[in-house]
């Protein structure tokens, strides 16, 4: 144990934890976040603007109830728009928190052990927003559990053989399993909480939701063994979603849609966008909470690397689809590829490919991957860049398939834009209220990092 | 049954060092039932305290059979039993379109498996207990160690099992009531 803590700690450029801490001082500054500090004018700003956002979500979708997706851009033959592409950009983000959660525990990525627990937030909640979307976009929201095998008195079931199916099935366990993942990695932390708390109310919510956990070693041992179940149960789940998700493409027949390169490069770019969308949490959380000594330039710098490696996966994504356009000689892929570069989403095209693929090659630089302005703003640039992509996939495709009598064009409306930037909103509100209500770093798993834990031999 | 008045004798130590060498001590010296408490998972803790049987694996396992199960049955038997539908010209029994929903439905029954059997193994919610009844424990969520001899050992005497506890140089000790 103590080589591998050496190895973690002194080899790296930075370390996981500055030193000088303690159980108790670790115990100390994170629930103070929670249970001492006083909510600032900042959060209440910060809250606020968000909060009126989600406020501006809630009157788009009454007003899409009311009305139906007319108000939104979406025609034939462009019958997907706003919905699909921002679903999927907000499930890809999710990813990234599995990602840190489970797949960086199996690989036994101590780092990992401050980011996790807001990077599951994060998944949380951008699983939120993106449930959203299809609940909305079916036309008659009322019916959408009609998407459910249950018995009804028509007799019909579901059609098992359409990925859609596929999906509502992943998407729903996937939000199922990260919520309990993030709620037992909660449990000890929520004691901590219990007892630390000196408001009445606050003893009795915190020791309610701790489900009165005390620490017992059997008890130890057996959430040890549910929790590394629970990883290795995750990382094929995390996987399998985004497949899903682009088997909502890559099974229908339309030109830029039908390819075999879509699972694994839609895997990727969930995780690069959701590594970006971390980097832009954690960049000011560390800041305004003062947790640099937790969430070091170690994380930084390794979040960054993510990101160049999925983002150049991304980028040989890109390359495959031209080349595949040009190679199988099908005159409708090459045209996609051509209407991508010249049609009239030409400069969202080009835009993706200076947000995907250029700017983030900055990252190279390791000055600018331990600078923390420089990666807000490349992270930045990259959900933007992915954003365009979902949208170059959905609506590119679309608007020029087969037949030039079914081609047309997609405008988004200002129902389409409220909607999404609402979702922003909520999505942000929620990361506002979890940082006052829970311990935004796994207490416990932090106090493993320190040398003070390891059990020395006699 | 006569309710036991003691629940146990408790001692508390400064670090993991020290709880898992007083656990070993404790168990080599015939106590068994005994527990130990700390802020964070330490490593063959449970085993020097006599805990080996984890079935949380078994539970797993078998939550994600029957998911598994009940995944392709559910397809199988909606699509090609109850309301077959001929949906382009692919049979009823489509086994490759089944395998997507068969495998989310094994990891969501294997995953909820791991969650509720760690629980209901753990015995918890269980928002008494007597140990809470010690002031100096809620520190066991923080940054202190505690080690339990309970009451319903059979070596257990509250003056011997006091002296042996003090044997082990903790840094208090406290009767634990009932």
């Amino acid at each position: 144990m103590d080589e591998q803590y050496k190895a973690t700690v002194d080899s790296g450029p930075a370390p996981v934890i500055e030193p000088g801490y303690t159980f108790g001082t670790v115990t100390e500054k994170i629930s103070a976040i929670v249970l001492t500090r006083p909510a600032s004018n900042g959060w209440f700003v910060g809250f606020g603007i968000a909060f009126l956002m989600t406020m501006m979500m809630l009157y788009a979708i009454g007003y899409l109830f009311l009305k139906g997706v007319g108000i939104w851009g979406v025609t034939i033959p462009i019958g997907w728009g706003f919905a699909i592409i921002n679903f999927v950009w907000w499930i890809g983000i999710g990813h990234a928190g599995t990602l840190i959660s489970a797949i960086l525990l199996l690989l036994r990525q101590s780092w990992r052990n401050s980011i996790n627990r807001f990077a599951e937030a994060m998944t949380l909640f951008a699983v939120a927003c993106a449930g959203i979307f299809p609940g909305i976009h079916v036309g008659r929201p009322w019916l959408a559990y009609w998407l459910f095998p249950y018995p009804s008195t028509m007799g019909v079931w579901p059609q098992f053989r359409s990925p859609l199916m596929w999906d509502v099935f992943a998407v729903s366990t996937y939000a199922t399993i990260s919520a309990l993942f993030w709620f037992i990695g909660l449990i000890p932390d929520l004691a901590t909480l219990r007892d630390r708390a000196t408001h009445p109310a606050a003893r009795i919510i915190y020791g309610m939701l701790s489900l009165g956990w005390r620490g017992s070693a059997r008890h130890w041992h057996r959430y040890e063994t549910a929790y590394l179940l629970l990883a290795g149960l995750a990382t094929p789940l995390v996987l399998s979603v985004h497949t899903v998700v682009s088997f909502d493409f890559a099974v229908g027949i339309v030109p830029g849609w039908h390819t075999t390169i879509f699972p694994p490069y839609f895997v990727a770019g969930a995780i690069y966008s959701g590594f970006a969308m971390v980097l832009m949490l954690a960049i000011p959380i560390r800041r305004i909470y003062g947790l640099e000594d937790f969430i070091t330039e170690r994380h930084l710098q390794n979040s960054a690397k993510v990101m160049l490696a999925t983002g150049l996966i991304v980028a040989y994504g890109y390359g495959i689809e031209a080349f595949m356009g040009w190679y199988s000689g099908d005159r409708y892929d090459a045209f996609t590829i051509w209407n991508r570069l010249h049609g009239p989403y030409a400069i969202p095209y080009w835009s993706l490919l200076i947000c995907n693929i250029f700017i983030p090659q900055l990252l190279w630089i390791r000055k600018l991957r331990s600078s923390p302005v420089a990666l807000f703003f490349v992270s930045g640039v990259i959900l933007v860049g992915m954003w365009l992509e979902r949208f170059i996939i959905v609506v590119v495709s679309l608007h020029r398939d087969f037949l030039t009598s079914s081609w047309g064009m997609y405008y988004p409306t200002r129902w389409d834009w409220m909607t999404y930037i609402g979702t922003i909103g909520m999505f942000l509100a929620a990361m506002f209220l979890f940082l006052r209500i829970l311990p935004a770093i796994s207490i416990f798993e932090m106090r493993t990092l320190l040398p003070e834990a390891e059990v020395k031999a006699e | 049954m006569k309710r036991e008045r003691i629940y146990g004798m408790m001692a508390e130590f400064d670090s993991p060092t020290a709880l898992v060498e007083a656990a070993r001590r404790t168990h080599q010296a015939g106590y068994n039932k005994i527990d130990a408490y700390s802020p964070f998972p330490i490593e063959g803790l449970a085993e020097e305290i006599g805990f080996y049987h984890d079935e949380v694996p078994l539970v797993v396992l078998i939550g994600g059979i029957i998911g598994g199960l009940t995944g392709y049955l559910m397809q199988y038997w909606m699509s090609a039993v109850d309301y077959p539908l001929n949906i382009g010209g692919k049979p009823p029994h489509s086994w490759p379109a089944f395998i997507v929903i068969t495998f989310e439905m094994t990891i969501l029954f294997a995953g909820i498996s791991a969650v509720f059997g760690m629980l209901a193994l753990n015995g918890l919610p269980m928002p008494y207990h007597p140990v809470f009844n010690v002031p100096r424990f809620a520190l066991a969520s923080k940054d202190r160690f505690f080690l339990i001899v309970f009451s319903s050992d059979p070596k257990y005497d509250p003056t011997g099992t006091r002296g042996f506890l003090e044997g082990l140089q903790p840094r208090s000790i406290a009767e634990v009531p009932s």
